[in-house]
């Protein structure tokens, strides 16, 4: 259901703010989400001021900076720095994206880091996805046939069927569209969202995949696919430049063509 | 354990943070001109209700149409009218498979909104000249 506010428990206190030492030309305040899942209290928003003539570019770079210099205590998850993992994805100015290759040159005046929206926070920046990674589960996302493989040999396509899946398999999981979705807010237990949906079709339109007729079935449901009202928050957002909304529409498409 | 510390969980923020922008607001705007046509159709069948009863709750109704208020309400369900007809046509679009890049995303989606204030403008007019003829 909509909810217009957060809860009781959920909703921002005013934080700590943190001055720097150095000073120069180029400073910048960033605003972070703080969440201690040992205290009682709710979150709150402390505020970092850094010197960028002594920082990276990427708004990663300063979450780094302020964790190895000014509180250790922030709490995010990074791994791979160049936008192939997915795991700093989080809310960066108001739009989801991968903290390591959003410029911080990008982000005009004061910047606000959340955690990824509308999810359940287990500390600061990370978010608990495992609802996502279990409804990721729930489309078996591996490739099914019957036919035995030839031996020493891959599966072979065609060029054509390969193009097929272009823009599908680059996906790399960071939830970034599924929770910039109004409808996944809202309705995030029975509707799959976007990155869920992307990855099925990855596998619907796959010519090595032979279960589309089982992988439709599990979908056509009023909340798994049909939840998408074609809001394209996703697409907006998308770290990798996908098309998640274009995806889903394409299993639409193919629901309507098997009906005949 | 877990369900214990998952009920003490804040939830992040989203609303209360997510920029506004064309795709989200365009989106929630057909929802609302849509409830908006819901009730104008409830303001037209009282119309038609009142043409039937007689001339004296006719011109009741017409008095209460043509006051400024009445005048504010035409307008808003007129440009609803044009805007959730011109977005839905943007709907079928894709649902036929057409227009999801951004660029055409975000083209169409100005498009419908020009549209829809020019077609508002033009029953205006339109309604006005009428006016101004018939009577």
């Amino acid at each position: 259901m909509v909810q217009l506010r957060l809860p009781l428990n959920s909703r921002l206190q005013k934080g700590k703010t943190y001055i720097s030492s150095s000073k120069g030309q180029n400073m910048k305040t960033f605003h972070i989400y703080r969440y201690d899942p040992d205290s009682e209290e709710n979150p709150r928003l402390d505020s970092y001021e850094l010197n960028l003539d002594e920082c990276g570019a990427m708004v990663l770079d300063a979450l780094i900076k302020i964790k190895n210099e000014v509180d250790t205590t922030l709490t995010f998850r990074r791994s791979c720095r160049e936008g192939i993992c997915g795991s700093c994805a989080m809310n960066i100015d108001g739009t989801n994206t991968l903290a390591c290759i959003k410029p911080i040159a990008e982000c005009k005046g004061d910047i606000k880091i959340t955690p990824l929206p509308h999810l359940y926070v287990i500390k600061d920046l990370v978010p608990d996805l495992s609802f996502a990674y279990a409804q990721y589960a729930s489309i078996q996302p591996w490739l099914q046939s019957d036919e035995t493989p030839p031996p020493n040999k891959e599966r072979l396509q065609s060029k054509e069927e390969r193009e097929k899946i272009d823009g599908l398999w680059e996906c790399i999981l960071c939830f970034c569209c599924t929770t910039s979705c109004p409808s996944y807010w809202w309705n995030g237990d029975k509707y799959l969202g976007p990155a869920t949906l992307l990855q099925s079709y990855r596998w619907i339109a796959d010519s090595r995949d032979e279960a589309a007729g089982e992988r439709l079935d599990n979908l056509e449901d009023p909340f798994k696919l049909y939840r998408c009202h074609t809001i394209m928050n996703c697409t907006n957002t998308c770290p990798k430049g996908l098309n998640p909304a274009k995806a889903i529409g394409s299993i639409k498409t193919k629901m309507i063509e098997r009906i005949g | 354990m877990i369900s214990s510390l998952k009920d003490k969980r804040p939830l992040s923020p989203h609303l209360q943070i997510y920029k506004i922008q064309i795709t989200s607001l365009l989106s929630i705007l057909h929802r609302i001109t849509g409830i908006v046509l819901f009730g104008g159709s409830i303001l037209w069948t009282f119309w038609l209700l009142a043409l039937a009863t007689g001339p004296d709750h006719y011109k009741t109704m017409q008095d209460f149409m043509l006051h400024p208020v009445g005048l504010i309400i035409l307008l808003g369900w007129s440009f609803s009218f044009f805007y959730h007809l011109c977005n839905g046509i943007r709907h079928l679009m894709w649902d036929c498979g057409l227009g999801y890049d951004l660029t055409t995303v975000r083209r169409t989606g100005w498009l419908v909104v020009f549209s829809s204030f020019f077609l508002t403008l033009l029953t205006c007019v339109l309604g006005y000249l009428c006016k101004e003829i018939w009577s």
